[in-house]
């Protein structure tokens, strides 16, 4: 399901991923179960969801470090599991990630210099140390970071700061997409917007590709030219940013967006939240038929019974609910 | 719970045998031992030797046959003392030796956990750093160091008690707190830190608002948690003091198994040495089984699981 | 077309005001100081471990000069001067054969360290590997490997090497290898502790994103976070196989006369406690001793030193 988008072939395609993890010997966790999405050059793509819901999973299946339980992933057309030896180091220097914890992410034992030095001295891109030390200090200076500073230890640093330490080192390899794994989830709030701007800022510089992962929906929103909404393992609806949030088709779309504060007072008290009722259900057994069902406040007989198809629904908007399809909303 | 016993059960068999056989490939790789033409020991006994041990047989047979002896606990006759067999010098020497191990970790365990409470109440103070002193010594002198310490002191300088042999109560004075000191020391740092961190937590502290007197009932509530990890340290221990009488009947001439040990490894007395180390090893094994299991009886939370499933 | 409620504000109003990003010190902080140095600093402050400490320095100056300057060698026996009592002439006085007791002990003392080093050396780089490797791997790898580490673990150490020395000619280099047959076991379940805590941190995860070898990760990643655990290991491994050594040589299996160990020294020495010459004794054993007990006070000292959660 391809999405040629002026006629060329999308960065990143994934076909039908699934991936499950074993539990013990007779269960497994469903974390991802049938995804289908395609990244187009230049663009973010926002991915959000509740914790649990296999956004994090997505990421980390296209970046090679899970083989998928089934489906395909393809970069640059390529699919990534059925590459050879050197086609992975190609594609290791094709794609990179930004983690969550800024303080998981570093090495404590190594100072900032030696870990942003790790992927340069893997794929052995330099021949000698200064330029080395050189291509080093300008990604200092890219992100934003004292070059003067290099030879400290993570702990020494503010979140922010080491965000920007994680981001500097996905940037050595000069990749063409970068995987942000909820960046700014775990910054204070005033870092946050900091981190955004930059990311903005050397997606213009570098035409990057994104895919942001994250649960705060504004400011996906902000970010992201095309969103997808993931529940249970599955994607529910994907569409342009504008689009999705001025004109969500399915429940559980409308449900996170009307979650959302608004800076208005009154707008605030006056609008309706939508509740859902109950809990995530377990990945280990997810629910027959439409995932979503158990929680949904217009949930049908159908649902229970049949898994809706993905289908697109207007031009570039895609929806996985029976009741879209019988105008019933 | 049952799953449990079985599988130590099964581990400790498996390890005995392993240990046979371990033994039985080493004895058979000695190029020129008395399992082969040896000059120096008479025809009767390679005779002996040889029947017993069934040398004219291919190897896999002699291993059969050394297994089954094993398993009924007769280890056929002994080089250096052709008229006994090794079973006879065990017979002797075990009760002795016995005897003497238990009075070691009788001590230890008693003055050790009076070593570590005390520090432990008295965290920081004088007595606190006394008796840590005192541990710190216990593991860092040799056993048989300060056997001949003990005797140089004790029994030649001051002549309170005799230096050797095994026969009165004051005989088992110098030997015994010569093999207790190093597991007390041990047990006693053990426990000081266990009931250190036993003390603060919170259940003790709802005694104590309880209104229970601080010392007796609290160290009766303390204490048995910290015990724990004495209980599984207790296996350990009983190997060490096991290979420490070695070497205390050796210095105090006791007739123990030990010294029969030593003895055998100087005269190379095969047959003694293998039968004897099966036989350590299997006593070793099998009270490590039973340290599992009192731990398994000891620890409520094991013990209560198991009522649950029965009621 | 409904304007969405956020689309009240310009989004040119959003943004945040820019700053000099060049230098941001947002926290309070206190001066930089790398873990090593902190764990020193709180090492230095322990008294009696840097008794420890400085004992086994001299100990080390000790074995490595001692014997080279002193006039008598550890083995020519002169047997005219039997059974002497410290003097001038010999500071530790001699022993039966008429050696000098004290270039004896610090023989015994290269001796003993030597054996002790190499065995602390190698349980490191076995255990390392065993428990590195199994770590890593996880799944049936490991629980493969962990039970041939229990069946190991359950064998007697000490009547396992006694077995082998009587089997191996004893030697040097055979009470080297039969020590260090089982003793790799408890480092490497340290380390494989440490290896399952550590590899899940997502800066593991991020060497794996550039294709960083399973190697390069135990060394890079995982090595230098265990570090803490490790030396105080080893630490420990040291001293216990000095006692392994004396103990094997106090029985005969050790090393052999006329070379000078201290086991070998206090086997010797026991004939003759009786007749009152103390001295033959009490050296080798007032060595063994000390050395073991600086060694425990150390490790101790470096096992508080070293725990992150004790960090004030």
């Amino acid at each position: 399901m391809a999405i040629h988008k002026n006629n060329k072939l999308p960065l990143v395609s994934v076909q039908a991923l699934k991936k499950h993890f074993p539990l013990n010997r007779h269960q497994t966790v469903k974390a991802l179960n049938g995804v289908s999405f395609d990244i187009h050059k230049g663009e973010t793509f926002g991915l959000v969801g509740e914790s649990g819901c296999g956004k994090s999973t997505v990421g980390r299946t296209i970046m090679g470090l899970y083989p998928p339980t089934a489906g395909q992933v393809y970069i640059h057309g390529k699919d990534i599991h059925q590459a050879s030896a050197q086609e992975n180091k190609t594609r290791q220097r094709q794609i990179q990630m930004i983690f969550q914890d800024p303080y998981a992410s570093l090495n404590p034992r190594a100072t900032i210099f030696e870990i942003i030095a790790e992927p340069l001295e893997i794929h052995r891109v330099h021949k000698n140390k200064n330029d080395l030390r050189q291509h080093i200090n300008r990604l200092f200076e890219e992100v934003g970071l004292n070059p003067a500073h290099a030879h400290r230890y993570p702990h020494e640093f503010s979140g922010g700061q080491r965000q920007r330490v994680g981001i500097a080192r996905a940037l050595a390899l000069e990749p063409d997409i970068i995987i942000a794994d909820e960046p700014i989830s775990a910054l204070d709030v005033s870092i946050q917007a900091q981190i955004v701007l930059l990311l903005q800022r050397l997606q213009q510089d570098k035409k990057l590709t994104y895919l942001f992962i994250a649960h705060d929906l504004a400011m996906v929103k902000y970010l992201s030219d095309r969103v997808g909404v993931m529940y249970l393992g599955q994607m529910a609806e994907l569409a342009s940013s504008h689009e999705l949030y001025a004109n969500p088709l399915h429940p559980y779309t409308q449900a996170l967006l009307s979650a959302i504060p608004v800076p208005d007072p009154d707008l605030e008290k006056k609008r309706q939240r939508i509740l859902l009722k109950g809990e995530l259900p377990s990945a280990i057994n997810p629910p027959a038929g439409c995932v979503f069902h158990t929680r949904c406040p217009q949930a049908q007989a159908i649902c229970r019974q049949q898994p809706p198809v993905w289908q697109e629904h207007a031009p570039g908007h895609f929806a996985a609910c029976h009741l879209i399809a019988e105008g019933n909303r | 719970m049952k799953n449990y016993v079985i599988k130590r059960f099964l581990l400790m068999i498996g390890t005995i045998f392993i240990i046979a056989s371990l033994t039985f490939i080493l004895m058979h790789l000695i190029p020129g031992s008395p399992f082969e033409q040896d000059r120096q020991t008479s025809a009767a006994v390679q005779e002996n030797l040889r029947a017993f041990h069934q040398l004219d047989q291919p190897l896999y047979i002699q291993y059969f046959s050394y297994l089954k002896s094993i398993a009924t606990f007769n280890f056929g006759p002994s080089i250096a003392s052709p008229d006994t067999t090794v079973n006879e010098l065990i017979g002797r020497g075990f009760p002795v030796s016995f005897e003497l191990g238990l009075w070691a970790i009788g001590i230890a365990l008693v003055s050790g956990l009076v070593l570590g409470v005390m520090a432990a109440l008295h965290h920081n103070g004088l007595l606190d750093h006394l008796c840590m002193g005192i541990a710190v010594l216990g593991i860092s002198i040799p056993n048989f160091v300060l056997s001949t310490l003990l005797i140089q002191e004790f029994a030649v300088n001051l002549g309170w008690f005799p230096a050797a042999t095994w026969r009165t109560p004051m005989h088992m004075v110098l030997p015994v707190a010569a093999l207790a000191t190093a597991p007390m020391a041990i047990i006693a740092r053990l426990i000081r830190s266990s009931m250190l961190e036993t003390l603060t937590q919170d259940y003790i502290k709802m005694a104590r608002a309880k209104g229970l007197s601080p010392m007796r009932v609290v160290i009766r509530h303390a204490l048995r948690n910290a015990l724990m990890p004495v209980v599984t340290l207790l296996g350990t221990l009983m190997a060490s003091i096991l290979t420490g009488t070695f070497v205390i009947e050796k210095i105090f001439a006791i007739p123990g198994m030990g010294r029969y040990f030593i003895d055998s490894i100087s005269t190379r007395d095969y047959p003694v040495i293998m039968g004897t180390t099966v036989f350590y090893s299997t006593i070793l094994v099998f009270m490590l089984f039973l340290v599992d299991m009192a731990y398994c009886l000891l620890d409520p939370r094991i013990r209560l699981h198991h009522h649950k499933g029965q009621a | 077309m409904k304007p969405h409620e956020q689309d009240l504000f310009p989004p040119e109003w959003l943004q945040p005001a820019i700053r000099n990003t060049g230098d941001l010190h947002n926290t309070i902080e206190r001066p930089y100081v790398s873990y090593w140095q902190d764990a020193w600093q709180r090492l230095r402050r322990n008294k009696l471990a840097m008794l420890g400490l400085v004992f086994l320095l001299a100990l080390v100056s000790m074995a490595i000069f001692a014997p080279l300057f002193s006039p008598y060698s550890a083995t020519a026996q002169d047997l005219r001067n039997q059974n002497l009592p410290p003097s001038a002439l010999h500071w530790f006085g001699t022993d039966d054969l008429g050696r000098d007791v004290f270039t004896r002990t610090w023989q015994g003392a290269r001796i003993s360290l030597f054996v002790g080093f190499m065995a602390a050396l190698i349980d490191f780089v076995i255990g390392v590997a065993y428990g590195g490797y199994s770590g890593l791997k996880g799944g049936k790898t490991d629980a493969v490997m962990m039970r041939i580490v229990e069946i190991l673990y359950g064998l007697p150490y000490l009547l396992m090497v006694i077995l082998l020395m009587v089997v191996m000619k004893p030697s040097l280099l055979t009470i080297i290898i039969a020590l260090t047959i089982t003793g790799w076991i408890s480092m490497a379940r340290i380390v494989r502790g440490q290896v399952l805590q550590l590899k899940n941190l997502e800066f593991v995860t991020a060497s794996r994103t550039f294709g960083a070898s399973p190697g390069r990760i135990i060394r890079k990643n995982l090595l230098p976070n265990t570090m803490g655990p490790i030396i105080v290991q080893m630490t420990l491994t040291v001293p216990s196989a000095i006692f392994a050594e004396a103990f094997l040589s106090f029985l005969g299996l050790g090393i052999q006369a006329p070379h000078a160990s201290w086991g070998v020294m206090t086997n010797d020495a026991l004939p003759v406690i009786l007749s009152g010459d103390w001295w033959q004794l009490f050296f080798p054993a007032l060595f063994i001793s000390l050395t073991m007990f600086a060694f425990n006070v150390l490790g101790d000292g470096l096992q508080d030193a070293l725990d992150p959660k004790l960090k004030k």
